[in-house]
């Protein structure tokens, strides 16, 4: 078995995978309540990730719940984010998501300790056709994040969409 | 009921015109099960190329000298060749394109200029390929027809026993797949052209999976038009098929305009010449039709009987195997079917699935396969896809059930 395969593929991952953490739904519904939910999805995977996130008043992260299938790292990525996200404020949460996406797109060679389990889903950057599973739930907490932040005036959307296909079009 | 397995007629003798087989990936020997996608390519196709870009290139049908000539004459023997190989009428009826999808596009664009008229029905099955699916969406919206799909049952065939309520007189084309590169159904593809057949409608068969690895005459099909891609069968990519009646041909205007396809141009207006000439926009792709003629001659000196056999055999056998493997099921019919067999797990993600097997150096399709909706149908994200050519071997089938066993312990 290849070392990188196993690496990535360790039991940290594959148990998230089975056994994610904070799984399930928020009410996003009710207007004002600070709650947002971004569908993401990966149509050439068939990979799907429903994210909800409350925000504090202070932009903070107050709490944070996904739903989805697909490939264990989509799920995994998933699962240890909601983890490291919960209770952080709107600039930690932010330079997290820097940090998680220089590791599996950049590839750096000694990812922050900030990131805790998360560094093991850098062994996708020699996968590079998985990159985009492990980034799909950072890109609809990106995308919660500008929808937290509506322009002044407008009304606060509750939802949002996000697909990762726009960067790999080829059809498996 | 289910026939029984067809004897395996060892090939193994062949790997040896393969070189690319003879690799190891991630430190084991490479077992390229992915031809459905692409085949590998023999050196008698490989020579056929270097051959013609050391001795013979130049540009076709127009240049007066010596290199445009052997080109042409190269050409246009690959031509002959394909005509042969599938019993056409005549070297006329062979279109050369990019693929089965450009041969569709060029058929679904031409045909439905001249013929679509709001209300129509195309009709297709729920079992097509994107490339034989999406061109025909394009060009109902276009001109206000309506798409109408014969059901695949839960066993993964198409259900006949609605035909007549299907092939309505609004029906004026059947575009119809000879095998399902998702369940590896064989379709009644002679039947199904008979009946638009009898109801004035044109029909097309996308040969994409069937060209290659069984005996197949055009002719005895009895479609207007059959479309596949050399690179499945042998051949470069880039280059593939349209095998068109004469009269559907001739009933067709041009698709794409320029050099070659002309008889007379004036700035105003052009005249175009009779197919297959009026379907070759610009500068073929030459050493690809070369190529082609090389891959029909290779695969016509192995049999497409005896490969047909193998595949069979192989996938039939995969079938059984896979189907007994905890956690595993098969999709697709039981009996005969082409030389591939899609499967799903009830816990292991097919990408994850297929990423395991690369490592092992088992090259599978994990994956949609250009089938959404149909995948969608089977309540399954994406499948895994095994998909057997005539130089798999039998030990290579082996080594495929130990290493989705050694899967099961890897996710357990």
């Amino acid at each position: 078995m290849d070392q990188e395969f196993e690496e990535l593929y360790q039991q940290v991952i594959l148990d998230h995978s089975k056994r994610p953490r904070n799984y399930g739904t928020l009410d996003t519904a009710a207007s004002g309540s600070g709650a947002v939910h971004v569908d993401g999805d990966n149509p050439s995977c068939g990979d799907e990730i429903h994210l909800h996130v409350r925000f504090r008043p202070d932009g903070g992260v107050e709490e944070i719940k996904f739903t989805g299938s697909g490939c264990a790292i989509s799920q995994a990525s998933a699962s240890l984010m909601t983890l490291k996200l919960k209770g952080k404020s709107r600039e930690e949460s932010r330079l997290l998501l820097e940090a998680f996406t220089d590791v599996v797109t950049a590839g750096l060679q000694e990812p922050p300790r900030m990131l805790g389990d998360l560094r093991l889903l850098g062994g996708v950057r020699k996968f590079p056709q998985r990159v985009k599973c492990a980034m799909l739930a950072w890109r609809a907490f990106d995308q919660a994040l500008r929808l937290s932040l509506p322009d002044p005036g407008t009304p606060h959307p509750a939802g949002g969409t996000v697909s990762t296909e726009e960067n790999s079009p080829h059809c498996p | 009921m289910t026939a029984p397995l067809p004897s395996l007629d060892s090939l193994d003798s062949l790997r040896a015109d393969f070189p690319i087989l003879h690799q190891r990936v991630h430190g084991h020997p490479l077992i390229y099960l992915d031809n459905a996608a692409s085949t590998q390519k023999p050196r008698a196709v490989i020579q056929a190329l270097v051959h013609h870009y050391e001795n013979d290139n130049a540009n076709v049908h127009r240049g007066l000298h010596e290199l445009s000539n052997r080109s042409t004459q190269a050409y246009e023997n690959a031509r002959a060749k394909v005509a042969r190989f599938l019993n056409a009428p005549s070297p006329e009826q062979i279109v050369f394109t990019r693929g089965t999808t450009e041969a569709v596009n060029l058929v679904a664009h031409a045909w439905s200029g001249a013929f679509l008229r709001p209300g129509d029905v195309i009709l297709l099955t729920e079992m097509e390929h994107h490339s034989n699916l999406v061109p025909w969406q394009m060009v109902a919206q276009r001109f206000g027809a309506q798409l109408r799909f014969i059901p695949v049952t839960p066993e993964g065939i198409l259900d006949l026993s609605r035909l007549d309520a299907l092939f309505t007189p609004e029906v004026r084309f059947l575009a119809c797949t000879h095998i399902s590169n998702f369940l590896g159904t064989i379709n009644p593809v002679a039947e199904l052209c008979a009946k638009a057949r009898s109801i004035g409608a044109f029909s097309l068969v996308d040969a994409a999976q069937s060209a290659g690895h069984l005996p197949l005459d055009f002719q005895a099909l009895g479609c207007d038009f059959l479309a596949f891609s050399g690179h499945k069968m042998c051949a470069p990519t880039g280059i593939g098929v349209l095998c068109g009646r004469p009269e559907a041909l001739e009933a067709l205007p041009p698709w794409q305009g320029g050099g070659e396809m002309i008889l007379s141009v004036r700035y105003e207006s052009s005249t175009f010449k009779p197919a297959p000439a009026r379907f070759e926009a610009g500068t073929p792709h030459v050493a690809g039709a070369v190529g082609l003629g090389a891959a029909v001659d290779y695969l016509e000196s192995v049999g497409r009987a005896r490969i047909q056999q193998h595949d069979e055999a192989l996938a039939r056998e995969a079938y059984a195997q896979i189907a007994q493997i905890p956690g595993f099921r098969v999709l697709g019919p039981a009996g005969a079917r082409g030389g591939l067999v899609s499967f799903a797990h009830d816990s292991i993600h097919p990408h994850d699935l297929t990423a395991f097997c690369d490592q092992k150096g088992l090259a599978l399709r994990g994956g949609h396969h250009c089938n959404q909706p149909l995948t969608r149908k089977f309540g399954l994200p994406s499948t895994t896809r095994a998909s057997f050519y005539l130089y798999n071997t039998h030990a290579e089938l082996e080594r495929m059930l130990a290493i989705l066993h050694e899967a099961n312990r890897f996710f357990a």
